[in-house]
């Protein structure tokens, strides 16, 4: 059985690669893992080729969930999963979460085999957690 | 079999710097190779967290020299609380890669 993959965009390559370097330090290599940040430029921004590039790399038969940064990375993200093929659109969601925790949190759940909508709502459980 | 039965124990937690991001993370990933209800808590009274939850394990927010209590409910419910209980033990070494 495949585990979800997580896409991580951030509009500085920086925060993405960390991000993502902190998911491979604390969770380890069982879940499929990709990062896309910057525009292709080499500035601040995020690109849908970027995206759609790291939704392949990461792509799973248990489907991708991405975390997004701030608005452009969403809205892109968005458009990235328009252009996706039939059967992949409905197997990749975007999670309402903090980039950083939101992307540790749903790898530890993909890690241990739960489906995409678990994966995604473990993400955003973070903000129903009370102080 | 102990279906049905609740195992219990308890673990000093000695990680320096309490069940933070990556103990919490490691101890997640643990649990969850358990078909076991498995729960943890900073109390003997409770309240009992849901152990397979990485986001509610780190809620705990759980700080050093806390004493953990561990339990579980199902087919390898014996198990999984003396996994948990070594990972705490080994300072969170040697945890599910």
């Amino acid at each position: 059985m495949s585990n979800v993959g997580i896409v991580i965009v951030s509009h500085s390559p920086d925060v993405a690669k960390g991000a993502a370097d902190m998911v491979r330090q604390m969770v380890g290599t069982g879940v499929p893992l990709a990062w896309t940040g910057g525009n292709p430029d080499g500035g601040l921004g995020t690109s849908v080729e970027g995206i759609l590039g790291a939704i392949d790399a990461a792509w799973s038969e248990a489907g991708v969930a991405i975390l997004v940064d701030l608005g452009g990375a969403e809205t892109n993200s968005e458009m990235a999963i328009e252009m996706l093929p039939d059967e992949r659109r409905s197997r990749v969601v975007i999670c309402d979460a903090p980039v950083v925790e939101g992307a540790v949190m749903a790898a530890t759940e993909a890690w241990g085999g739960s489906d995409l909508a678990t994966v995604k709502h473990t993400a955003e459980e973070l903000n129903e957690r009370p102080e | 079999m102990n279906n049905g039965t609740m195992v219990e124990d308890s673990v000093l937690l000695l990680h320096a710097a309490g069940l933070h991001a990556r103990p919490a993370v490691t101890l997640t990933k643990l649990a969850k190779t358990f078909s076991a209800r498995v729960q943890i808590a900073a109390a003997a009274t409770g309240p009992w967290v849901d152990a397979k939850s990485v986001v509610k394990v780190m809620g705990m927010k759980t700080p050093a020299r806390t004493q953990l209590y561990v339990r579980a409910e199902g087919d390898d419910a014996a198990a999984a609380v003396a996994a948990v209980v070594k990972l705490v033990n080994d300072d969170f070494i040697g945890g599910p890669e």
